[in-house]
């Protein structure tokens, strides 16, 4: 017990040492926050609209119309030709075009419908883009139109769009689309997990790089000691991180945790403990720091971005990647954390789905990395 | 059994195929200072870190104060203290703190013996003036007798040294060295690598070895007493042309330069006359010869050759 406490104090002082140390572990997770945080603008500003006109009539201004009045979509282009248009797709300026035909009116009247053309940038991000779809469909159906879509697909990647569907979309939660209120919870997880995981393995390799590993293989101090030494002083790190951070989400952006602090604080703990172990394990594997930058950053922290539903939806992907993000704690955590902070349910809520999941996951690691470690070279 | 701090039998260490070190076996007794010495790559680090339970033998027994280095790792690590070849101290701590926590580590002294014992190893290696210096400022010697000290702050009765003198200048080796001796004259055993041999001269045994083997195991003054043929040494201007000349000679068993001289071994001492020849032949007339005292150099240097003859 004395000896662990001797290799804690040991380890702070290694924290504390050096000025910039101390300032990237403890302002840079909160820093990433501001950056990120104001980089994700309050609310969607809608999907940019350009129009190649033909037919200059009454029906086809009303039939734009249809689309501006509605606040997600923003006329920007009045373009000539459909080359035109492609090429302001492709270049990014606008998101969908709308090519009305010269007999537009015409066939209206005399048929009672329509066609028209709509190209759409299939590259975009996928939820923006599903969303449009989903609003395009909804709004041409009110017209009562026949649609003719194409897609330009600048990435490649095609898409099929269903016809008709009878959607009506309504966000909960989160009615005004405020992306920070979603983000922000998101990006806790990931910021603890990036920190937590390098933390830990960095301090444990780069002894051994040292040499002062050797050194202290040597002395009597038992490995659980030794592991455990390191690891509570950053894990008191990180939980002064996620309380900075859960501070300038309420203070600077205004998202405030709606359900139990204390619910969330202690989850985080296990989740921190979990993602130490997470490194200790990626340490004991590791012969440089290079290494265990390497295999934290490919194995668990870039998928832990991609994967964990931070960003895309998990719903869709296929089953191999969807167990990999199951294995990430990450994963359920940050269900947890935009559960307690956005929509405020208890952990009682999500016992099945995300907080047993996380929590054995969390244990389950921490375990396995005090065994696993050992004073070896 | 126990009066010995070390003995050694049939160590074998591999790695892979290669053979790091290969059946050896000697004993330390207590109080002693014994020298490892043995060109890069002999086996002498690895010896060593099976000795402190870094490394497992693959067959043969090694005993540390009595305890078995497989059996009971952990006790042979209450009781030893260990300077490895690599500086390993904590740069980011100062020197104070480096030795504070070494003494902690061992958890074998109350606070403020512990505070006691700091102090007195920092007068012990006259450290004492930079006690709050962080370690990464020291120069290399500071640094050599910091690691020392943090090696011995729990009181080892054995002691394990590493090329600790590695880099570091002669005045300052001297000095390590006149500690060695005082910690041995307290009863602490010693077992020391070293490339350097005026530093062999301290111990009161040596073990050479090479490529995994002990070629001699010996007092300094039984091996030099013990190598064969009578030892020259001539001052001229080409001692490395001098070099190949002689290298062939039937009545040469070996031929070093040292320093500006060239160090011949011939069979017996009467051959001076047929080297000062065949040296006036070849156009390379030496200043001076002269029968001198081998220096451990000279047994090594003549060991290690003898020993490649008969590898081939
Ligand atoms: N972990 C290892 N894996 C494979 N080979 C090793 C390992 N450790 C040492 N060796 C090899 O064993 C041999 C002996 O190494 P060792 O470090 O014991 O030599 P040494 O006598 O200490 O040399 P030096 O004077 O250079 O320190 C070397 O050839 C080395 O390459
Ligand atoms: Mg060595």
């Amino acid at each position: 017990m004395k000896r662990l406490l001797t290799i804690m104090r040991k380890e702070v002082r290694h924290i504390l040492r050096d000025p910039l140390t101390l300032l990237l572990i403890l302002a840079l997770p909160a820093s990433l926050l501001i950056l990120l945080g104001y980089g994700i603008t309050g609310t969607s500003t809608g999907v940019t609209m350009g129009i190649v006109d033909f037919d200059k009539s009454d029906s086809s201004r009303a039939y734009v119309e249809r689309f501006t009045a509605s606040n997600d979509f923003k006329l920007t282009h009045d373009l000539q030709n459909e080359e035109d248009m492609v090429r302001k797709i492709e270049t990014d300026k606008m998101d969908i075009g709308i090519i009305i035909p010269e007999s537009f009116e015409r066939e209206l009247l005399t048929n009672g419908s329509a066609n028209v053309m709509i190209l759409l940038d299939g590259s975009g991000n996928p939820t923006d883009v599903s969303t449009a779809e989903l609003k395009l469909t909804a709004i041409s159906e009110m017209a009562n139109q026949d649609l003719i879509l194409k897609k330009v697909d600048v990435s490649g990647q095609a898409r099929t769009l269903q016809m008709p569907i009878n959607t009506t979309v309504k966000t909960l939660y989160n009615p005004n689309g405020n992306a920070r209120l979603y983000m922000i919870p998101g990006l806790i997880p990931i910021i603890l997990q990036v920190q937590a995981i390098l933390l830990a393995a960095l301090s444990i390799v780069r002894e051994r790089e040292q040499g002062t590993m050797e050194q202290l293989i040597v002395t009597p101090i038992r490995s659980w000691e030794l592991m455990l030494g390191k690891i509570i002083p950053y894990l008191v790190v990180c939980m002064l991180n996620l309380l900075l951070m859960i501070w300038m989400g309420d203070f600077l952006f205004g998202v405030s945790v709606r359900g139990s602090v204390g619910e969330l604080v202690g989850l985080s703990a296990i989740f921190i403990l979990g993602s130490l172990g997470m490194g200790v394990l990626i340490s004991n594997i590791s012969k440089t720091q290079m290494q265990a930058v390497y295999i934290s950053v490919f194995v668990v922290i870039i998928p832990a971005i991609i994967l964990s539903g931070l960003m895309f939806s998990r719903e869709s992907m296929p089953d191999f990647t969807y167990w990999y993000s199951e294995l990430l704690p990450v994963t359920q955590y940050l269900e947890i954390t935009r559960g307690i902070i956005v929509r405020g349910v208890d952990a009682a809520t999500l016992l099945f789905t995300s907080t047993l999941p996380m929590v054995i996951m969390s244990v389950g690691y921490f375990i396995a990395s005090v065994f696993a470690f050992r004073k070896h070279l | 059994m126990t009066e010995n701090t070390i003995e050694v039998k049939n160590l074998v260490k591999t790695f892979g195929k290669f053979r790091a070190v290969d059946d050896i076996s000697f004993y330390i007794p207590q109080g002693e200072i014994f020298g490892l010495l043995g060109p890069n790559g002999a086996g002498k680090t690895t010896t060593i870190r099976m000795l402190i339970g870094l490394l497992r033998p693959d067959s043969g027994s090694a005993h540390v104060l009595g305890f078995d280095v497989r059996k009971k790792p952990e006790e042979v690590k209450k009781r030893i203290g260990y300077m490895s070849q690599k500086f390993s101290l904590y740069n980011d701590l100062t020197v104070r703190e480096n030795l504070d926590f070494y003494a902690a580590i061992y958890n074998n002294m109350p606070f403020r013996q512990r505070r006691e014992r700091v102090d007195e190893m920092l007068e012990m290696v006259e450290l004492g003036h930079i006690q709050r210096s962080q370690t990464r400022s020291l120069s290399g010697a500071w640094r050599q007798r910091l690691a020392l000290a943090c090696a011995i702050i729990h009181r080892p009765k054995m002691l394990f040294l590493d090329e600790a003198t590695a880099g570091v200048d002669p005045v300052a080796r001297r000095q390590f060295w006149d500690l060695i001796y005082r910690l041995a004259s307290e009863g602490i055993s010693v077992l020391a690598t070293t490339h350097y041999m005026d530093e062999a001269d301290y111990c009161n045994t040596i073990a050479m070895m090479y490529q995994g083997r002990l070629i001699s195991l010996a007092s300094p003054d039984t091996i030099k007493e013990s190598l064969p043929g009578t030892l020259l040494q001539i001052d001229l201007g080409d001692p490395l042309e001098a070099q190949k000349v002689l290298i062939n000679d039937p009545r040469v068993l070996n031929v070093s330069i040292q320093g500006m001289q060239l160090h011949v071994t011939v069979k017996k001492e009467s051959d001076i006359n047929a080297i000062q020849r065949l040296l006036n032949k070849a156009n390379l007339p030496p200043n001076t010869i002269e029968i001198i005292q081998p220096s451990l150099e000279d047994a090594f240097t003549s060991l290690v050759s003898q020993q490649r003859v008969l590898d081939q």
